[in-house]
């Protein structure tokens, strides 16, 4: 029998620091498909701190399914839809001097949730930052998928109408607008995951 | 609600995560305009959460793990090699998981335009390195002892010697950054950032430990560094421990 007891302790998180850039993005993983795919969409935004400042100094990761619901990951094993050849559904890309950041990636499908339910297509987002001692992880929903949001079962968990706005994505040309406002009145509403 | 959503069955374990540090540490300033005020909603775990980016070997080259030769010439400072096992809390391996780092150079320098700290660059010495653990969980970097560094938390402030890690793990849900630290370090007791862990056991954990078996004698001492990432909860199809 295993027991509590032989468990190890797991190893505490630390802030990412301010100096990053030079490992964590080397490379541009802010693009999960091609500009010139043909259902490639934008997603932009900045993120705030507590007065209202833009955050130079933050990384965004994305993890979402692609247009099929499907899951680039063994755990998802319904074979019955496809997965898409070079979409990993992982994307990360830093903050510029103005707190912004572009992910170029697809809307992806509506993927499974607890008791059977289905839940509104969304991405995962994890902020890191300077002054984060763990991450920060949030959701960006759509803003034309009003019937699936309303019967969304992870946003039912959110009681505040204001917050529960704050992971709906607002339309713009070519994609969507999701700022993420770290604290204050309109803060972003963050998961324990 | 929030009582029923604490463990699924099948989802990542929730004990234990209190040993992180807080959002709010004021003796950390950084933490006290960006640390989110507003309670955060326990989320179930769904597939999204028990899915999570995986890398394939492709990409990572030979030499991505020794920072020591990633440039013309050695870098200056102490040769040492960093290693250990990423493993979950019942002991399995995390096999096959990219593992990035980071670090200042011997002198405490980032090569980094946003460090400001008047220490010399070292043109021999980037200090970014990443691979994946092998079947056992196992990882092993060289490179060389980062320096301590200044900064402007509070008069006189100092980080201890660190080197950054980052960790994906199997899921959405085990995703780590953290830093790894030298055993002995005097800085410790005034590093608010070491010290936003305030369980005595889980600081120890993010000191690394002095490693003569490893120690390649004539070249480079070691320091053995293991991560724990969170378990799962048995699932019902699981078959019980024995
Ligand atoms: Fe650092």
């Amino acid at each position: 029998m295993s027991s509590e007891r032989s468990r190890a302790g797991i190893t505490p998180s630390q802030t990412v620091g301010p100096f990053f850039h030079f490992s964590l993005l080397k490379e541009d993983y802010s693009r999960l498909v091609g500009s010139d795919h043909p259902s490639a969409i934008r997603i932009e935004g900045t993120v705030y701190d507590g007065t209202g400042e833009v955050v130079p100094d933050a990384m965004l990761e994305i993890w979402q399914a692609n247009s099929a619901g499907r899951y680039a990951h063994p755990e998802d094993s319904r074979e019955g839809l496809s997965l898409e050849e070079g979409f990993s559904g992982f994307g990360r890309c830093g903050t510029d001097s103005e707190g912004r950041f572009t992910f170029i990636t697809i809307k992806p499908g509506p993927v499974p949730g607890p008791e059977g339910k289905m839940q509104a297509p969304h991405i995962l987002v994890s902020v890191f930052a300077r002054g984060l001692l763990k991450r920060l992880t949030t959701r960006i929903y759509f803003p034309e998928e009003e019937e699936a949001n309303s019967e969304d079962p992870v946003l039912a968990l959110i009681e505040d109408p204001e917050m529960k706005k704050t992971l709906i994505a607002h339309p713009i040309e070519g994609g969507y607008r999701f700022d993420v406002h770290l604290q204050g009145e309109s803060q972003t509403a963050f998961f324990d995951v | 609600m929030a009582q029923q959503t604490r463990n699924i069955a099948g989802g990542y374990r929730r004990e234990g995560s209190e040993i992180h540090p807080p959002y709010l540490y004021p003796d950390y300033k950084g933490t006290r305009l960006r640390a989110p005020k507003k309670p955060l909603i326990i989320v179930p775990h769904t597939l999204s959460e028990l899915t999570g980016p995986l890398f394939g070997h492709t990409g990572i080259g030979p030499l991505d793990n020794d920072l020591t030769r990633q440039h013309e010439g050695e870098p200056l400072g102490e040769r040492i090699i960093v290693h250990g096992r990423v493993m979950d809390e019942d002991g399995r391996p995390v096999r096959n998981s990219l593992i990035e780092i980071w670090q200042a150079n011997a002198a405490g320098r980032y090569a980094h335009k946003g460090d400001q700290h008047p220490a010399p660059l070292d043109p021999n010495f980037s200090g970014a390195g990443r691979c994946m653990t092998d079947d056992e969980g196992y990882y092993r970097f060289i490179t060389i002892k980062p320096g301590a560094y200044p900064w402007g938390n509070h008069p006189n402030a100092w980080r201890p010697a660190h080197i950054h890690f980052s960790l994906f793990g199997p899921a959405f849900a085990t995703r780590l950054v953290t830093q790894m630290y030298f055993p002995g370090d005097p800085l410790f007791y005034q590093d608010p950032i070491f010290q936003s862990v305030r369980d005595p056991k889980a600081q120890k954990r993010l000191i690394s430990t002095f490693d003569l078996e490893t120690t390649v004698p004539e070249w480079a001492l070691a320091f053995r560094f293991d991560i724990v990432l969170r378990g799962r909860d048995a699932t019902p199809f699981e078959r019980p421990h024995a």
